[in-house]
């Protein structure tokens, strides 16, 4: 599914090249479930923008579904992030001034698919999400924890292949951000392939395989068949 | 493991499948981008507000100023249209400065045209009637009260020529043109003037040293063309040369039967009297279609000058919706980054700046045709006499510099938030 050879990526930071990855070499499969964990400055926000393109490695290649997707213009680039790719931040990143229901439309309509498979689909996830009641709300009046879930919905309207988090529970509390994990584990039963970023261990050690990084490489791997 | 609730109450994620959606993915659509645009305006109705407000004054006052200068061209058209239809001129002299000819160097005057010049004209078949006119000032008096006024010499056909109208009793007879028949028609402020209330037809005045009778009272007409008919005194043309002891008109006045036949009609007039004064071309003949076509492109030019100096302000509302396009994309920096992430082309977001401004112009200058539809209502409202209304090249233009203005101005802030750095605008960098 996700297949990273020789990744690097740098940024110029004054006159000097900061390397926030170096080779990463990296294999996912369709379904996994995959944390990404390590300190701060690690390299694994990166790592998962590149993922997601929305960023482009400086060398390597990246193959996403069998197909070499690092040299994509940008409007390729964004039609594969539309069709395969869903993003569940650390800070929702809904927009303010819509309501929970067109905030979940959102994808749809920078799609064009049509305003009838719109209402329903987002009707339909709003009750899988246990978010009718809320869908009218702006996000000002939801709470965290309903917050998280619009954007899990808006994640997945698109039907993704690939759901990509960002540290996802690290502005909610802990019983909310249990509730927040077990939706994604949801979906990762119905073969989403579940990439997450955290560094908090309790959180990371719930995937099937943990990734750690330190300054841009990955360290260590460990495979766990811990509670679904 | 602790479920949460709203698994708990029976919604069942597994409904939602995971199969490829079969939905085609396209562009997104037109509404959708007019929708989402105005959402966003309607998300800060101050900074909406104000920017429309800006454009709508531009779209105003070029609505406005052009509707002035309109007024006046037509006030001017008119004003000519209602001295006479199809108006050819001739008056002595040439007025080209062609240097010295001969008879100026013998010390001779542009040779008079006589009452027999004017009669001729009539030759041509492109001429309906004439009206010579003879103009000079005398003391009019009736019994003791006495005023000057201006005595307007001419013959029966000035009336139609000239578009008068009568009032009260009848206009100079029909009949020889050097008949000097003694009598008189007056204005309308003169018979005020000195008959009062009292029945004027049928009376006696004195002009200089000959008795008038009064046969008919004008219309009252107000002034055309800085000549107040109220205050004039006409008689016969012959009387009138009697009475200032000249033989020379100082105009004749020739309608043509139409049209088509101006033309035609000064060639004639230029021709027959390039004959009767031996050759010579002492005569002007003036259209009043040309001096009208003059006016007219005077007041135009004017008007569209007057529309250029006002749509600036619309130039000046472009900027104001660049500057704040530009902070409305930095104030909105996160929302264009999490419309990357979900899939937005760089060119979509561009469109959906360009779509926000273009609503904006759009409404603005909507809103701004009403401002100077009704400003344009009021100035009429005050000065009836003049028919203001903007020409509709003005409107259009007004409306087409709007939305040019909003949309081209809005290119830099949209190529702006298009091409921002999708890692870091989600940072809100």
């Amino acid at each position: 599914m996700i297949e990273l050879n020789r990744v690097s990526r740098s940024f110029t930071v004054g006159d000097q090249q900061v390397g926030a990855l170096r080779d990463i070499d990296l294999s996912i499969a369709a379904g996994d479930y995959v944390s990404i964990m390590g300190p701060s400055g690690s390299g694994k926000s990166t790592l998962l923008n590149l993922i997601g393109l929305l960023d482009r490695p400086s060398s390597g290649t990246y193959k996403l579904d069998g197909g070499d997707v690092t040299a994509l213009s940008d409007e390729q680039q964004a039609r594969v992030r539309s069709e395969k790719i869903g993003f569940v931040f650390q800070s929702f990143h809904l927009v303010p001034r819509l309501t929970a229901a067109m905030n979940i439309e959102l994808p749809l309509i920078l799609a064009g698919i049509s305003p009838a498979e719109r209402k329903a689909r987002v009707e339909k996830l709003l009750e899988n999400y246990g978010l009718t009641d809320r869908a009218d709300h702006r996000p000002d009046q939801l709470s965290g924890g309903q917050r998280q879930r619009v954007a899990i919905a808006r994640a997945t309207i698109m039907h993704p292949a690939v759901l990509l988090a960002d540290e996802p529970t690290g502005n909610l509390d802990q019983t909310t951000g249990k509730e927040v994990m077990n939706l994604l584990e949801q979906l990762v039963e119905q073969n989403v392939t579940l990439i997450l970023v955290t560094h908090d261990p309790v959180i990371g050690g719930r995937a099937h395989r943990q990734i750690h990084m330190v300054d841009g490489q990955i360290t260590g791997e460990n495979k766990s068949s811990a509670e679904l | 493991m602790r479920r949460c609730e709203f698994i708990r109450t029976g919604h069942d994620l597994r409904a939602n499948e995971f199969a490829p959606t079969n939905a085609v993915i396209s562009a997104m659509k037109l509404i959708d981008i007019v929708q989402f645009a105005s959402g966003s305006l309607r998300g800060s109705p101050a900074r909406t507000l104000l920017m429309m407000l800006a454009m709508s004054i531009g779209v105003a006052a070029v609505v406005v100023l052009t509707a002035l200068g309109e007024g006046a061209r037509r006030y001017v058209v008119n004003q000519f249209s209602s001295l006479g239809t199809n108006l050819v001129i001739v008056l002595p002299g040439r007025t080209e400065t062609a240097g010295l000819g001969p008879g100026m160097l013998l010390g001779q005057v542009p040779r008079e045209i006589s009452l027999d010049d004017a009669d001729a004209l009539l030759r041509s078949r492109a001429v309906k009637r004439i009206a010579p006119l003879t103009i000079g000032s005398a003391t009019l008096s009736r019994d003791a009260l006495n005023r000057e006024v201006v005595v307007l010499g001419s013959t029966s056909d000035l009336l139609e020529v000239r578009h008068m109208s009568i009032g009260i009793g009848k206009f100079l007879p029909p009949g020889d043109i050097h008949e000097s028949a003694s009598v008189c028609v007056l204005g309308n402020q003169i018979r005020r003037e000195l008959f009062g209330n009292e029945q004027a037809v049928g009376q006696w005045v004195r002009l200089g040293d000959r008795r008038f009778r009064v046969i008919g009272i004008l219309a009252s007409q107000g002034e055309s063309m800085g000549m107040r008919t109220d205050e004039l005194v006409i008689v016969p043309v012959a009387s009138a040369h009697q009475l200032f002891n000249t033989s020379g008109l100082f105009r004749v006045l020739i309608e043509a039967n139409s049209r088509e036949v101006i033309e035609q009609a000064k060639r004639d007039a230029e021709q027959i009297m390039f004959q009767r004064h031996g050759g010579e071309k002492d005569v002007t003949v003036i259209t009043q279609d040309a001096v009208l076509a003059t006016f007219d492109r005077i007041l135009t030019a004017l008007t569209m000058a007057v529309g250029g100096i006002a749509s600036i302000s619309l130039a000046v509302a472009g900027v104001l919706i660049m500057n704040v396009m530009l902070i409305a994309v930095s104030q909105r920096i996160k929302e264009i980054g999490l419309l990357k992430a979900l899939g937005a082309p760089a060119k979509q977001i561009r469109n959906l700046f360009f779509a926000e401004a273009a609503l904006l112009s759009a409404i603005g200058s909507a809103s701004g045709l009403v401002l100077g539809y009704t400003g344009s209502a009021i100035i009429g409202q005050i000065y009836p006499s003049l028919p203001v209304s903007p020409p509709w090249w003005a409107v259009l233009a007004a409306c087409g510099t709007a939305l040019g203005t909003g949309i081209l101005f809005s290119v830099w802030p949209a190529r702006r938030a298009a091409r921002l750095d999708p890692v870091a605008a989600l940072a809100g960098r």
